[in-house]
C-alpha cells in the first residue's frame, strides 16, 4: 500500500501586499467552491501518486505534475512553475509536466488570496511557494530514501530525480521511494517556511532556458483551448450583439425567420442580473455555421438605453471638464505643495496627452461552454480570474457559487481581457434554457465591439522648473474610465493619500515615478461617462501603458525647455534620495545600459532621423521591473515615421528563464509599438466602431522594427516581464520624432497627419 | 453530403454546401488544430492546404473542397515532425499559440516551393497571418531554419541519388 502524504496547513502566504476575498461586489457575489461528493480534483491524486504539495504530484513512474494556478496566455507561466519546482526538487526537466487548476480555492495565489493572473505579478508571488513546495518534495523524498537505504540522509545528494549515497555508491530514484510508499513526512506552514532555500549560486535550473513545456503542443494542433471542448450532447450558441456597447435592452425578439434555418433550438435573451452584459440575445443552434445563420435570421428590436448617443468625443469632452474642476478626483500622491512651488517657478509648463479606447482583440475570441450535471455547473473556458468569474456564473445560472466548478484551459491570447466573465453569463443561460451544454463562440465581431476596453484617457501635466531648469512642481491629473472599480471588489481598491475616498490605482500606477521632485501631486479622477458607456478592462500593461506616455513625454518636453539633453535630464532627477533609494538607481542604470547599446548621442543622425529614450518603472511602484527604451526613428516630410530600431534594456533581477524573458520583452515591446501607432477605436452613437482586423489594426510582420534586447539580472528578486516593455515605446517614439523632426506628438495613436501638423506648428 | 479528403482520408460530411470549411473540420471531424479567428479571411489563424495552396477554411465553402486534397495542421506530418514544426520548436515561437497552426500550414505552403526564400519573400508571404503575441521575429527565424534542413535533406537525398 502506499502512503498518502500531504503537507499539512496551507502554503506560507505572504499577505503584506494585498489579500482579498470576492464577496462584497456589487452584484452580492459569494466566492465560493463547493467540497461535494465527486468535485475534488482527482485527476492528479491518483492512488500511489506521492503528493507532497497541493502544486504538484510524483506518479510512481516518477513523472512530476504541476497544477498552475495560474492562467497561461503565452507567458509559459506554468512551465515556469514546474521550472521553479524542478529547482527545489531536483527532479529531470524530462519528467516534468504541467496542469491547469480548477478554481479550488486551495489553488489561489499564495500572495493574493485568490485565482488572478496579472500584473505580471505570477512569477515574483509564487516564488518561493514553489520552491518550498520543491524543497519540501525533495525533503520527504530523501527522508524516505535514508530509510530504505540504511544510510543517514544528510549524506544524501539529489540529481536529476535520483537520490544518491556517494560512499555506498547506492542510488534510488524517485520513482523507485513513489513505488514504496515510504514518503511519509509532511510539513506544516511553520516547517515549510524554515526550509533553507538554495542560494543563486546553488542554481542548476533557475536561469536555464529549458525547453517550455507546452511548446510541441502548439506546433501540432493538440494543444486545447476553450474554444476546442467538445461535450457529449453539445449545441452551439452565437450571440446577437445589441448596436450600443452598455445599457441596451431587448424590446423584442422576432425568430420566424430563424426557425426556418435548419437545427435551430432557440433564441435566449439574457437576463444578466450581474449587470455583465445588457442586451444580449443568443440564438442556439445544433452547429455554430447553424447558429450564425440563425443569429443573423433573427430580428431583434432595442431600446438603446442612456449611451446610445455618446461618442469618443463626448467621452474626451467630459474628461476636459471634470480635469478642470478643482475638486474632481481623488489625490494618488501628495507630496510637498504644488501651488506655492508654481508660484515661485521660473517656468510653468502645461500639456495634455490622450490615448484612445483599444481593444485586446486575442486571437482565439471570447467563449465559454457550460454544462450542467446533476447540481453542478461545469464550465470551460480559458480565464484569467477564476475567483470572480466563476462567482458571476453562479449568479448567471442562480445557484449558490459552490456549485460551479470552473475546468481552465490554455489561454489562446490574454492580455487582461480574461480577467472578464461576459462570457459566463451567455453559456450558462443558453445551456439552462435548452437542457443541453451549449458551447457559445463570440464572432471576432462580437468580441471587438463588446471588448472590456481600454478607456480612453485624459492627461494634464503642469511642471515647474527653478532658474535651472530643474523641475520642482508636477501637478498630474489622470481621467479615465476606473476598471477596477467596475469588478466591485473593494479590496482592489487603494485609499487617497489624504483618505477621503478609494481610488483605482489601476489607472494612476506610474504617475508615482522614481524621479525626485519635491513638489508632487497626483489626481485620479473617474470618467463616469465613460465608465458606463464603455466599461473598461486590463490591457495589457493597464494604467502604466497612459501614465509613463504623459510622464516621460513631459519630461522630455521640459529638457527640451530646459536646453538640457533629454536622457541626461532623467539621470539626474534619478538621484535616489529618499523613498526614490534603489530604484532610481537601478532605472538609471537601465537607461544607461540602453543607450550604450543604442549608441545613444555617440553619432549624429542622418537629416529626418531622431532617436528618444524614455523609461519607466512599470507595473507598480512596488512591483517595478526597470525597463529603459531608446527608439530610432526616421521621419518623412509627410508625417510618415519608420521605426528603425527600438532598444529595450530591463532589469529583472533574477531571470528564471533568460529565453522566455527576451520572448515576453519582445513581444511586449511590439504590442507598445502597436499601440503607439496603428491601434485605434472609436465609439459614435454609443457603439465601437472597428468590428475586425480590417479597420482594427495589430501590427503586422511586414511592420516588425528591429528589436534588441537586453535583459540585466543583477541578483535581486525576479520580477515581470510580460507587460513593462509595453508602456515604454509609445513616449520613446514620440521623443525620437521630436527628436527628428522637431514635431511633438501628444495623441495616441500617433499619425503622419498628426506629425505633419505638428511639424508646421 | 459532401466527401471530403482530409489528410489523406476519405470522409462524408453532413453539412449544407455553404458551410465553411473550417466549422466542418473543428466540429464535425473534431480536429480543433486549425483556429477560428477572425471570420473574414483578415488574420490567418484557420489556414488549411487545398490541393497544397494555403487557404483560409473560414471563407471555403465545403462544397468548394469536395474532391480536392485538404491538409490540416493534423496532417502536416506524421509525428509533428514536419520540418517547420522541428523549427517551431527550436526556435520556441509560440507564446500562446492560438495562430501557431495558421502561421505553420501557411509557412509551409511557401517552403513546398520555395526552399530558399529570402527575408521579403517570407514577410510577403506571412503578412496575411496576425500573432496578437507578436512572435513575428522567431516566426521569421524558424522558417529559415525549416528551409535551411529541407535543403540540406534535399542535397543529402540528391547526394545519395547520384552515387
Amino acid at each position: 500500500m502506499n502512503t498518502h502524504v500531504k503537507i499539512t496547513g496551507s502554503e506560507p502566504a505572504d499577505l503584506s501586499r494585498r489579500s482579498f476575498l470576492v464577496g462584497s461586489a456589487a452584484t452580492g457575489l459569494v466566492l465560493g467552491y463547493a467540497a461535494l461528493p465527486g468535485m475534488t480534483d482527482q485527476a492528479l491524486a491518483a492512488p500511489g501518486n506521492f503528493d507532497p504539495s497541493v502544486w504538484y504530484s510524483i506518479a510512481p513512474d516518477g513523472i512530476v505534475t504541476v497544477t498552475c494556478g495560474k492562467a497561461d496566455m503565452g507567458q509559459h507561466i506554468a512551465s515556469t512553475m514546474a521550472q521553479i519546482v524542478c529547482e527545489e526538487l531536483g527532479s529531470n526537466w524530462k519528467d516534468m509536466r504541467v496542469a491547469l487548476a480548477s478554481n479550488d480555492p486551495k489553488f489561489n495565489d499564495p500572495v493574493l488570496g485568490a485565482q488572478i493572473t496579472g500584473g505580471s505579478w505570477s512569477t515574483m508571488m509564487n516564488f518561493d511557494a514553489m520552491s518550498r513546495a520543491g524543497a519540501a518534495g525533495r525533503m520527504a523524498l530523501v527522508d524516505a530514501a535514508a530509510g530504505m537505504m540504511g544510510v543517514p540522509a544528510s549524506e544524501l545528494t539529489v540529481r536529476d530525480s535520483v537520490i544518491s549515497h556517494a560512499k555506498s555508491k547506492k542510488s534510488l530514484s524517485f520513482a523507485d521511494v513513489v513505488k514504496s510508499g515510504k514518503a511519509t513526512r509532511t510539513f506544516n506552514a511553520d516547517q515549510l517556511k524554515a526550509i533553507t532555500l538554495k542560494t543563486p549560486d546553488q542554481y542548476t535550473m533557475i536561469g536555464v532556458s529549458v525547453p517550455q513545456l507546452d511548446i510541441p503542443s502548439k506546433t501540432n494542433g493538440t494543444a486545447k483551448y476553450g474554444i476546442d471542448t467538445m461535450l457529449p450532447g453539445m449545441v452551439y450558441g452565437k450571440i446577437v450583439m445589441p448596436p450600443v456597447r452598455y445599457g441596451a435592452t431587448v424590446k423584442s425578439v422576432d425568430d420566424s425567420a430563424a426557425k426556418k434555418i435548419p437545427g435551430f433550438i432557440k433564441a435566449v435573451t439574457l437576463d444578466d442580473k450581474t449587470g455583465t452584459t445588457t442586451g444580449w440575445v443568443v440564438a442556439v443552434a445544433n452547429t455554430y455555421a447553424n447558429a450564425k445563420k440563425a443569429a443573423d435570421a433573427l430580428k431583434v428590436t432595442y431600446d438603446g438605453g442612456p449611451n446610445a448617443k455618446l461618442s469618443s468625443e463626448s467621452l474626451l469632452t467630459e474628461a476636459k471638464r471634470l480635469q478642470a474642476l478643482d475638486d474632481s478626483g481623488l489625490f494618488f500622491v501628495k507630496d510637498g505643495d504644488t501651488a506655492a512651488a508654481f508660484g515661485t517657478a521660473a517656468k510653468v509648463m502645461e500639456a495634455e496627452y490622450t490615448t484612445n479606447i483599444n481593444i485586446h482583440a486575442p486571437m482565439e475570441p471570447m467563449n465559454a461552454t457550460a454544462q450542467l450535471q446533476g447540481d453542478i455547473w461545469h464550465i470551460y473556458s480559458g480565464n484569467q480570474f477564476a475567483t470572480r468569474s466563476g462567482a458571476i456564473a453562479a449568479d448567471a445560472a442562480g445557484v449558490d457559487p459552490k456549485y460551479v466548478v470552473m475546468h481552465q484551459m490554455w489561454l489562446g491570447g490574454g492580455f487582461g481581457r480574461r480577467l472578464d466573465a461576459d462570457m459566463m453569463v451567455p453559456a450558462v443561460q443558453a445551456a439552462k434554457a435548452v437542457g443541453k451544454p451549449v458551447k457559445v463562440i463570440y464572432s471576432r465581431e462580437d468580441d471587438m465591439t463588446m471588448d472590456f476596453s481600454r478607456p480612453l484617457t485624459f492627461q494634464k501635466i503642469k511642471a515647474g522648473l527653478d532658474g535651472d531648469g530643474k523641475l520642482v512642481a508636477l501637478n498630474h491629473d489622470v481621467v479615465s474610465a476606473w476598471p477596477t472599480k467596475r469588478w466591485g471588489i473593494p479590496d482592489f481598491l487603494s485609499p487617497s493619500v489624504d483618505k477621503k475616498g478609494a481610488l483605482d490605482a489601476f489607472t494612476v500606477n506610474g504617475a508615482d515615478f522614481f524621479y525626485s521632485v519635491p513638489n508632487h501631486n497626483v489626481r485620479a479622477i473617474l470618467n463616469e461617462m465613460a465608465h458606463n458607456a464603455t466599461p473598461s478592462g486590463q490591457l495589457r500593461s493597464v494604467a502604466p501603458g497612459w501614465t509613463f506616455w504623459a510622464v516621460e513625454s513631459m519630461v522630455d518636453e521640459l529638457a527640451h525647455a530646459a536646453g538640457k539633453d533629454p536622457a541626461q535630464y532623467r539621470i539626474d532627477m534619478l538621484d535616489g534620495k529618499g523613498a526614490n533609494a534603489g530604484g532610481a538607481q537601478r532605472l538609471r542604470n537601465t537607461l544607461l545600459a540602453a543607450m550604450g547599446m543604442a549608441g545613444y548621442g555617440t553619432k549624429s543622425l542622418p537629416k529626418g532621423e531622431g532617436m528618444g529614450v524614455a523609461c519607466v518603472s512599470s507595473q507598480e511602484r512596488a512591483t517595478a521591473s526597470w525597463t529603459a527604451c531608446v527608439a530610432h526613428v526616421a521621419v518623412a516630410p509627410s508625417g510618415e515615421v519608420k521605426v528603425k530600431k527600438l532598444t529595450v534594456a530591463t532589469d529583472v533581477g533574477t531571470q528564471v528563464h533568460p529565453d522566455n524573458i527576451r520572448a515576453q520583452v519582445e513581444g511586449a515591446a511590439l504590442w507598445g509599438l502597436s499601440l503607439a501607432m496603428y491601434e485605434k477605436a472609436t465609439l459614435k452613437d454609443g457603439g465601437i466602431e472597428q468590428t475586425n482586423f480590417d479597420s482594427y489594426k495589430p501590427l503586422r510582420m511586414s511592420q516588425v522594427p528591429e528589436v534588441a534586447v537586453s535583459v540585466i539580472a543583477n541578483g535581486e528578486k525576479a520580477t515581470g516581464v510580460g507587460e513593462p516593455a509595453v508602456t515604454v515605446v509609445a513616449p520613446a517614439l514620440a521623443n525620437a520624432i521630436f527628436n527628428a523632426v522637431g514635431a511633438r506628438v501628444r495623441a495616441l495613436p500617433i499619425t503622419a497627419a498628426a506629425v505633419k501638423d505638428a511639424m508646421k506648428a | 453530403m459532401p466527401n471530403l479528403n482530409i489528410n489523406g482520408r476519405n470522409m462524408s460530411v453532413e453539412a449544407a454546401s455553404d458551410t465553411p470549411l473550417l466549422w466542418v473540420i473543428r466540429e464535425q471531424l473534431q480536429m480543433t488544430g486549425t483556429k477560428f479567428g477572425c471570420g473574414a479571411g483578415l488574420c490567418g489563424a484557420c489556414t488549411v492546404h487545398v490541393n497544397g495552396e494555403a487557404v483560409r477554411s473560414c471563407q471555403t465553402a465545403v462544397s468548394e473542397v469536395a474532391g480536392k486534397k485538404i491538409t490540416t495542421i493534423e496532417g502536416l506530418s506524421a509525428k509533428g515532425d514536419h520540418p517547420l514544426q522541428k523549427a517551431w520548436i527550436a526556435e520556441q515561437v509560440p507564446q500562446c499559440g492560438y495562430c501557431q497552426s495558421g502561421q505553420i500550414m501557411q509557412a509551409a505552403s511557401l517552403l513546398s516551393k520555395n526552399s530558399n526564400p529570402t527575408k521579403d519573400e517570407v514577410v510577403a508571404h506571412m503578412d496575411g497571418n496576425l500573432c496578437r503575441c507578436m512572435t513575428y521575429s522567431r516566426i521569421q527565424k524558424a522558417i529559415m531554419r525549416a528551409a535551411s534542413e529541407m535543403r540540406t535533406a534535399s542535397n543529402a537525398g540528391t547526394e545519395r541519388r547520384a552515387t
